[in-house]
């Protein structure tokens, strides 16, 4: 193919295409930021940070405390967690390490499917089906309580933990499997003390992309908690309704007027999920580009 | 001696149990919604415009909102997605700045569906005067699903062997035209797979669309891009919550169309790739 100056016009103009195109997400995440901030930092200049963040969000009584939305989200994301990381990383051993062949194709496209179904449908699944169980189990007076929450909760964020769990096993070299049967341990004490601890950082990601996923989800927990937005403290807190800071802004935003204070809070709400989230994601960003520069050890 | 190997038994038998923990809920889900849902769906109730406070009749104008705005969606994503992937896989190098994209997509697919939607309503509805329409959930839908195109289609391209390219330079074709010929046709089906993946999450998502597109009853389909829609999650979600007296196979089969029609695009999307991958010759 001989080069007329046609080819190489085309040709960069096709590759600066690409480059802006290259370019272009990272302009998404400054421009998603700048307007959460255009929008909601108004807010903390009409709002007195006492009211921000107290604990009363009346929004009709222009109180505007995100305490206990807060500590909502972070009370049913931490409880998902704590169900869905020994069920997840089990999961992910079993796959790995024990499972016949028969059994682990049929584990993993269930899985796919699990991570699949829109949270929606799990949300309605857990109103209809899993609210009047846990109403039964535990004598709530009703079943849209924080527990119920944490357990769709558990199961979203289940795909996520199992995957990155798996890839973290399996990134252990076949030399550390190798020793500890050698030594005379058996398998199960070669999972237990070599494998799994060798995947710790691996695991230790895999939480912190699940705690993302879980504390961002909205839909589904706005239709199974009750939205109660009170302080969730207490020992019978996982049994009573909460609200979090996602369902607020999905249950309320429709309902503002644009430019009002409550508008503006809501926008608030926003930014801070915006930076938890990017926190978490940056720290289980820097644990994975850490093991991909240790690599060349291993 | 024998301690350890009724260590392993029990052991094992704990895995086996989690499997099974994890595993029948989702069964069950899939198994309820499908069997519940399947005593609603009929002509009507797929073909029909909602009567009666959404409470009789059917969902039409939420399935033709819900296909319109994947297609919408895709219009933006693809093009932006595919182009984002041959820029990581085949130009960028390591630098500061491929790396701060690569953070980029992690963080966007890290941010909260709500907080696309609010995004969504800031810029594409208020400031750039789409209003709630349907470019505007397009768009909002478009951005959330990028990260997925990204990195499944970047995966597709990077495992397209580098001799592929070398032989195309090595016979004077320019790098684009290694792309455009060799590469692109190669990784083809793993850049639809990852397409279908991202889309079949923008058509399930609720929140994205709360405030930039949805339409709570609008028993009509839209007539412009401009219009505002139903949609299939949105209207799941207003039967089961948002009114009172809503009999149950129309909530039940609300929800069955809309895992019936994720699901078999996920199948759809894995059986390609699973098909391709076997024929491949490389």
């Amino acid at each position: 193919m001989r080069q007329t100056p046609r080819v190489r016009w085309g040709e960069f103009a096709i590759e600066s295409l690409i480059r802006v195109i290259g370019f272009s997400t990272v302009g998404f995440v400054i421009i998603i930021f700048l307007f959460l901030l255009r929008e909601g930092l108004p807010a903390f200049a009409q709002i007195d940070l006492d009211n921000l963040f107290g604990t009363r969000w009346y929004p009709t009584f222009d109180l505007f405390g995100t305490l206990p939305l807060i500590l909502g989200s972070a009370l049913i994301t931490i409880t998902a967690i704590v169900i869905a990381l020994p069920l997840g990383v089990a999961t992910a051993v079993f796959i790995r390490e024990v499972a016949p062949n028969w059994a682990r194709e049929i584990l993993k496209p269930m899985i796919e499917v699990l991570a699949g179904i829109p949270s929606v449908v799990l949300g309605f699944f857990g109103m209809t089906l899993v609210a009047p169980i846990v109403r039964e189990t535990f004598g709530a007076p009703t079943g849209l309580v924080a527990f119920t929450g944490a357990l769709i909760l558990a199961y979203m964020s289940l795909p996520t933990i199992i995957s990155v769990a798996e890839d973290a096993l399996d990134a252990v070299p076949k030399l550390y499997r190798d020793a500890g049967l050698a030594m005379g341990a058996t398998q199960w004490q070669t999972i237990w003390r070599v494998v799994v601890p060798a995947a710790r950082s691996g695991i230790l990601t895999a939480v912190m992309l699940g705690m993302g996923r879980a504390i961002g989800e909205t839909m589904a927990v706005m239709m199974v908690t009750g939205n109660a937005a009170r302080m969730p403290l207490g020992l019978d807190a996982l049994f009573r309704p909460v609200r979090t800071m996602t369902a607020t802004i999905a249950a309320e935003m429709g309902e503002v007027a644009h430019g009002s204070v409550h508008y503006h809070a809501l926008f608030a709400i926003g930014i801070i999920l915006f930076v938890i989230t990017f926190l978490i994601n940056l720290a289980a960003a820097s644990t994975m580009f850490r093991k991909r520069r240790r690599g060349g050890l291993r | 001696m024998r301690n350890r190997f009724v260590a392993q038994r029990v052991g094992f038998a704990l895995l086996t149990l989690a499997a099974l923990v994890v595993v029948i809920p989702i069964l069950t889900i899939v198994a309820t919604i499908f069997i519940r849902g399947a005593a609603a769906i009929n002509w009507e109730f797929l073909t029909a415009m909602p009567r009666d406070g959404m409470r009789a009749g059917g969902i039409f104008p939420a399935i033709v909102g819900t296909i319109v705005l994947t297609l919408g969606t895709a219009l933006v994503a693809i093009p932006l997605g595919v182009g984002g992937a041959i820029y990581l896989s085949e130009y960028a190098r390591d630098t500061w700045l491929t790396r701060s994209i690569r953070l980029a997509i992690i963080n966007l697919a890290g941010i909260p569906s709500v907080v696309y939607g609010l995004f969504g309503l800031g810029l594409f509805v208020l400031l750039m005067g789409f209003g709630t329409s349907i470019v505007a959930g397009s768009l909002t839908l478009a951005i959330m699903t990028l990260p997925i195109i990204i990195s499944t289609a970047e995966e597709a391209l990077r495992a397209v062997p580098t001799e592929f390219r070398t032989v195309s330079a090595s016979l004077g074709g320019t790098r684009w035209q290694g792309i455009r010929y060799i590469v692109l046709p190669q990784a083809l089906p793993g850049i639809i797979t990852g397409v279908i993946l991202g889309l079949l999450r923008a058509a399930g998502e609720t929140a994205p669309i709360l405030f930039t597109v949805a339409a709570f009853y609008l028993p009509r389909l839209p007539r412009s891009p401009l219009d505002q829609t139903m949609a299939l999650p949105y209207h799941l979600y207003v039967v089961s919550t948002q009114v009172p007296g809503m009999p149950s196979e129309i909530q039940f089969g609300t929800a069955l169309v809309l895992l019936g029609l994720v699901l078999s695009l996920n199948i759809v999307a894995t059986t390609i790739r699973s098909y391709f991958r076997r024929r491949r010759q490389w």
